[in-house]
């Protein structure tokens, strides 16, 4: 065997270390959806879910399994990979790795046009209408911020005008909370300001999952240009990356993908920085072999903090945002200090 | 590098705003010419070079690659004619050296980690050409600042562009990895590639290049061989310093 070939050989184990990632984090998101579905208020034994799984076993396991977790947990998989998906994305895009939907303010404006079409009762018009309202906030926020890249190479800057779009976001919100006319519409709005799969249906998940899936085609079919953009924008756009196309591609990816995310589930932030950033070792650091596998590891996460969540004693159930807050934000501050270190 | 390739401009004039950037720069780059593009910082060498790419639009004159408008290729297209090595070249990742010379197969349709046969061999020969084949499976964070300039210059060969516009591909480089980044450019010229090459060190370009293109203020002063256009006068015009040139030997003195 010739070096070049030992080294083609070589290339053919990557290509097959990349699967390998992706079906082990496949079969690691499977069974924890298994898991969500066995546990809970009432336990099921294994062999009754199953059983529900195929449509046969008692009624009320198929309530429970078909109708409460399963969909739940779906819904807390669908989200985690959206936002893992996104984050990878625009942490390509950006060449940075504490870009996120959330700290870009994009999961917090697309919360916010979600609470509006809310509290002006115009989703009464279309059940499509709060994903498309949530979907409009965040492509107004990735467009506002892709728009700011173009005069901008400091992502500091595009960091902060995250945290601007998020306090206003919130500010805007809170503002809503405060002129809520009853306590129903109340609880809605924390909904949305705090995150949650709980009580999610397949319904919902059907109102999301075109807009996800769209989202997903553009960002993983776009991902050759994020690997290009490693090289910075002039020399990417001098191998050959159409820089215009790339960004508008991945903008209108992000903003569909978390936009839909948010109408499921509201605002959850950080796991589209800490999944990509685990992922990364292990594709090289290239940004397109990282989206598959970072889109994984965001759902399965979002699912197992999901079971968490159901499982904690608390009198009141958590919020599954608030558990992805209280274990991603540390995480992003150690990987920003991190960076320091390393870059500077 | 088998097809002959051109990239040609005429009375070309950037503006930046109300302030001109080139202006009526001509020159062609063909097949087998080492140009060396010079002047002080400032003159528009970096500016000349994105115009020729049709990376800014220009407000008189035009750019051709190959006949074409340079601006109405697209990225791809003028990606497999011309090479481009910026002035500066971030990494955001710390990939393999393996994929950051892949990239350059970008405009192939190159992915990383799943190289067709045409590219991993295009891959493999700059690896090869440009000595790293014991640093190919290195993250780029471990690598020197020499060891860098050697893979971007291998990132630009695996591309397989006939023609090369490199931006100071020398800066910061100690004098020995200057001459070894200037050897394979010009060992790509013996084989038949142009290469615009923009460069500081007025001696070490006179050394290497076939022609010199002289700039000052926006305009190009003069273009043709080192032989002819190297002088005492030239260089206290374009530099504004003194210095002798002696059969080919140029010794600075200080500033005019």
């Amino acid at each position: 065997m010739t070096a070049a070939e030992e080294r083609r050989a070589g290339g053919a184990e990557i290509g097959g270390r990349d699967r390998a990632l992706i079906a082990g984090l496949s079969a690691a998101t499977l069974a924890a959806v298994f898991c969500a579905c066995l546990l809970g208020s009432t336990p099921l034994a294994p062999s009754r879910v199953l059983g529900a799984f195929f449509g046969v076993g008692a009624p009320g396991d198929l309530v429970v399994v078909w109708s409460i977790r399963l969909p739940r947990a779906a819904a807390a998989f669908l989200v985690g990979a959206a936002l893992g998906l996104s984050g990878a994305a625009l942490q390509g895009l950006l060449r940075n790795p504490l870009a996120e939907p959330g700290v870009l303010g994009v999961s917090a404006c697309a919360s916010l046009a979600a609470t509006l079409s809310l509290a002006f009762g115009i989703v009464a018009f279309s059940p499509w209408a709060l994903p498309i309202a949530a979907i409009l906030g965040a492509l107004a926020a990735t467009g506002l911020i892709a728009a700011a890249a173009l005069r901008t190479a400091s992502v500091v800057t595009l960091i902060l005008i995250g945290v601007g779009l998020s306090s206003f976001a919130g500010a805007a919100m809170t503002l809503l909370l405060n002129l809520a006319p009853n306590p129903f519409s109340l609880a809605d709005l924390v909904n949305w300001m705090l995150g949650s799969v709980a009580n999610r249906s397949f319904e919902d998940i059907a109102l999301a999952a075109p807009f996800m899936a769209l989202g997903a085609a553009l960002l993983i079919g776009s991902g050759r240009g994020l690997s290009a953009l490693t090289l910075g924008e002039e020399a990417a756009s001098g191998v050959g990356l159409d820089l215009k196309r790339q960004r508008i591609v991945t903008v209108i990816g992000a903003g569909l993908a978390t936009g839909a995310a948010v109408a499921l589930a509201g605002a959850i932030g950080f796991v589209g920085i800490v999944a990509p950033h685990l992922v990364r070792p292990w594709v090289d650091h290239d940004p397109a072999r990282s989206l598959i596998p970072a889109a994984l590891l965001a759902g399965l996460i979002l699912v197992l903090a999901d079971i968490g969540v159901r499982l904690a004693p608390t009198a009141q159930e958590l919020k599954l945002g608030v558990v992805a807050a209280l274990i991603g934000a540390p995480a992003f501050v150690w990987i920003a200090m991190a960076r320091r270190a390393a870059y500077e | 590098m088998s097809e002959p390739a051109s990239l040609e401009v005429r009375d070309l004039s950037l503006n930046a705003g109300a302030a001109a950037l080139v202006r009526g720069a001509s020159f062609r780059l063909g097949s087998g010419a080492f140009v060396a593009l010079l002047g002080p910082n400032g003159a528009g060498k970096t500016s000349l070079i994105r115009g020729a790419l049709g990376l800014i639009k220009p407000s008189a004159g035009w750019a051709r690659i190959d006949g074409r408008e340079a601006a109405t290729l697209s990225p791809a297209q003028r990606a497999r004619r011309v090479a481009y090595l910026p002035q500066r070249r971030p990494l955001a990742w710390p990939n393999r050296v393996r994929d950051v010379v892949a990239l350059g197969r970008f405009a192939h349709g190159a992915a990383l980690g799943r190289l067709g046969a045409a590219d991993a061999a295009a891959v493999d020969r700059a690896i090869a050409a440009c000595g790293l084949a014991d640093l190919a499976e290195r993250r780029t964070d471990t690598l020197s600042g020499g060891e860098l300039a050697r893979v971007h210059s291998a990132r630009v060969f695996a591309s397989g562009a006939p023609l090369l516009i490199a931006d100071e591909p020398t800066a910061a480089l100690d004098p020995r990895r200057q001459f070894e980044i200037l050897d394979l450019i010009r060992s790509f010229t013996a084989q038949g590639g142009g290469a615009l090459v923009a460069l500081h060190d007025v001696p070490l370009a006179a050394r290497y290049a076939t022609r010199m293109i002289w700039m000052k203020e926006g305009r190009i002063l003069a273009d043709g061989p080192p032989e002819e256009t190297v002088t005492a006068e030239r260089l206290r015009a374009v530099y504004g310093v003194r210095a002798l040139v002696e059969e080919g030997r140029i010794t600075f003195l200080g500033a005019a």
